[in-house]
């Protein structure tokens, strides 16, 4: 049964309430409640193919949820295209693989959205990326290809493009996975950052050591459902269910 | 294609030296004022040819990527009005074709209450713009399709609808796989463009024809025909490698 410390307030950021979802007749999410207030930062764990990702990207509405609902700042998500736009705009991500543009620099990379969906002229996005490359500590790259920067710049220049958006959450599909060892410090230091300066965040990832800095909340996943959920203290300290305890104990021992 | 002209080359020499009447190349010999006057007749076909087969290739360029998309759509509905678009015509024969649109569509119009002829430069364009586009859509789609997930996925993320999308991330990153195949179409509509003169377009084929009742001197004319032809596919072929070159520096750029 899931724990929940945290009080549950009617404003809630991102509100999950019974959603299921099916591949076919693989039923890889069951009755997924989550409550994310402004500001605070949960942080998804469990063993592959346990469903954490699509939570994430179902908030995007990147899948479709066929039972349930979520609400993202007071906006149900439904097929209504308005719904999934206003929710969008409100909602970054961030992805294990980049997936940069490769055929613009990094500049063009982070203004496209604020030009092409905002509609703000090309000088005043400029500036605004800028803004957030120095905030991710690349502004020295702006106009170079994505190619020709290495994983952990590429993941900085993709956090920097998310925030361009000015998004009120941002979403991260285990933003680390993909790095070499060496660069995930570097973007783990800008997500620490961000956490910081307030931004609501859910992050999917297995990084404890990040986990245990930034998460107000921790949420652990396995075979399509939460099993276990609560505060980093309690979370880490005394987790209850064996299969909380066991991934744990498996993904803790180096 | 070269190595073939090479052959064609001394052939056509040793035929041109024979002293047997058979032959009879000088109605195409440019030093003769009346081969002169033949060549130019045979080369004047020309300007109709790439016309016809331009204004096509951009048709079906256009046309292609209109019939593709619905192919790449998430509902089964709209699938299925490309795959019966692209099944129904890449089935039907050029020439049945060209008959129909040159000769059937005019009465179509007629029955709406439209007048609109259909001269045989236009039922050219419009046959060989129609048939070709059934291939330009399979090959954007393929192009499309081999663009990963993720950056649409991405670019929806950043607010993009699904038009932006298509215009700034997909497009621009499938053009670099799309184009060289696109423009091998492109030879293929010039071939095709031969089928015109059955309608009365005075393109290459038809000027040859004209010659050859005139003169009964088919196969030197019809030679000098398929040399037209394999001059022009030459010259496409070298702007496509042109391209091919051209797009891959873009890419490590």
């Amino acid at each position: 049964m899931p724990r929940t410390t945290q009080p549950q307030p009617a404003d809630a950021a991102i509100e999950l309430a019974g959603v299921n979802k099916w591949y076919g007749t693989f039923h890889v999410l069951k009755d997924i409640n989550l409550s994310i207030r402004s500001g605070e930062k949960v942080v998804i764990c469990g063993p592959s193919g346990s469903g954490k990702s699509t939570v994430v990207r179902c908030i995007n509405r990147l899948e479709e949820h066929q039972k349930g609902s979520i609400r993202v700042d007071g906006i149900e998500l439904t097929n209504d295209p308005q719904s999934v736009a206003a929710i969008r705009s409100d909602v970054g991500m961030v992805f294990q693989q980049f997936n940069l543009f490769p055929h613009l620099t990094v500049l063009e990379n982070l203004t496209l959205g604020p030009i092409k969906a905002r509609g703000i002229s090309k000088s005043e996005a400029e500036a605004k990326a800028m803004h957030y490359l120095e905030r991710v500590h690349i502004p020295d790259q702006a106009h170079k290809r994505p190619g020709q920067l290495s994983g952990g710049q590429q993941q900085r220049v993709a956090i920097a493009r998310s925030l361009c958006m000015e998004p009120k959450v941002l979403l991260f599909d285990e933003p680390t996975s993909a790095l070499d060892p060496e660069m995930i410090s570097e973007v783990l230091d800008v997500m620490v950052e961000l956490a910081e300066e307030g931004m609501t965040m859910v992050v999917v990832t297995h990084e404890m050591g990040f986990a245990r800095k930034v998460a107000d909340q921790m949420v652990f996943m396995d075979a399509g459902e939460i099993v276990e959920q609560g505060p980093p203290e309690e979370f880490f300290g005394s987790p209850r269910s064996p299969r909380c305890q066991k991934f744990l104990s498996q993904i803790l021992q180096h | 294609m070269k190595k073939t002209l090479i052959l064609l080359l001394p052939l056509l020499a040793l035929a041109g030296c024979s002293s047997s009447s058979t032959w009879g190349w000088y109605v195409i010999n440019p030093l003769t004022p009346s081969g002169w006057v033949n060549v130019k007749f045979l080369i004047s076909g020309m300007g109709d040819t790439i016309l016809i087969s331009v204004i096509a290739a951009a048709i079906s360029i256009g046309l292609g990527l209109i019939v593709a998309l619905p192919g790449l759509a998430k509902s089964r509905g709209w699938r299925m009005v490309n795959r019966i678009y692209v099944e129904f015509i890449r089935s039907i024969p050029l020439l049945p074709m060209l008959f129909w649109v040159f000769y059937g569509l005019p009465i179509i119009f007629r029955e709406m209450g439209m007048n609109v002829p259909i001269d045989p430069f236009w039922g050219a364009i419009i046959t060989l713009a129609l048939s070709d586009s059934a291939f330009t859509a399979e090959i954007y789609r393929a192009g499309i399709q081999s663009i990963a997930k993720g950056q649409t996925e991405a670019a929806q993320t950043i607010g993009l609808n699904y038009l932006q999308t298509m215009r700034y991330v997909i497009l621009p990153q499938a053009i670099r796989r799309i184009l060289p195949p696109l423009a091998n179409q492109f030879i293929y509509i010039v071939k095709m463009s031969a089928f015109a003169s059955v309608i009365g377009m005075q393109e290459l084929t038809r000027r040859a024809n004209e010659l050859v009742v005139s003169e009964y001197r088919p196969l030197e004319i019809y030679t000098l025909l398929i040399l037209e032809y394999l001059v022009l596919v030459l010259i496409i072929s070298a702007g496509v490698r042109w391209l091919e070159r051209r797009m891959g520096s873009d890419e490590r750029g």
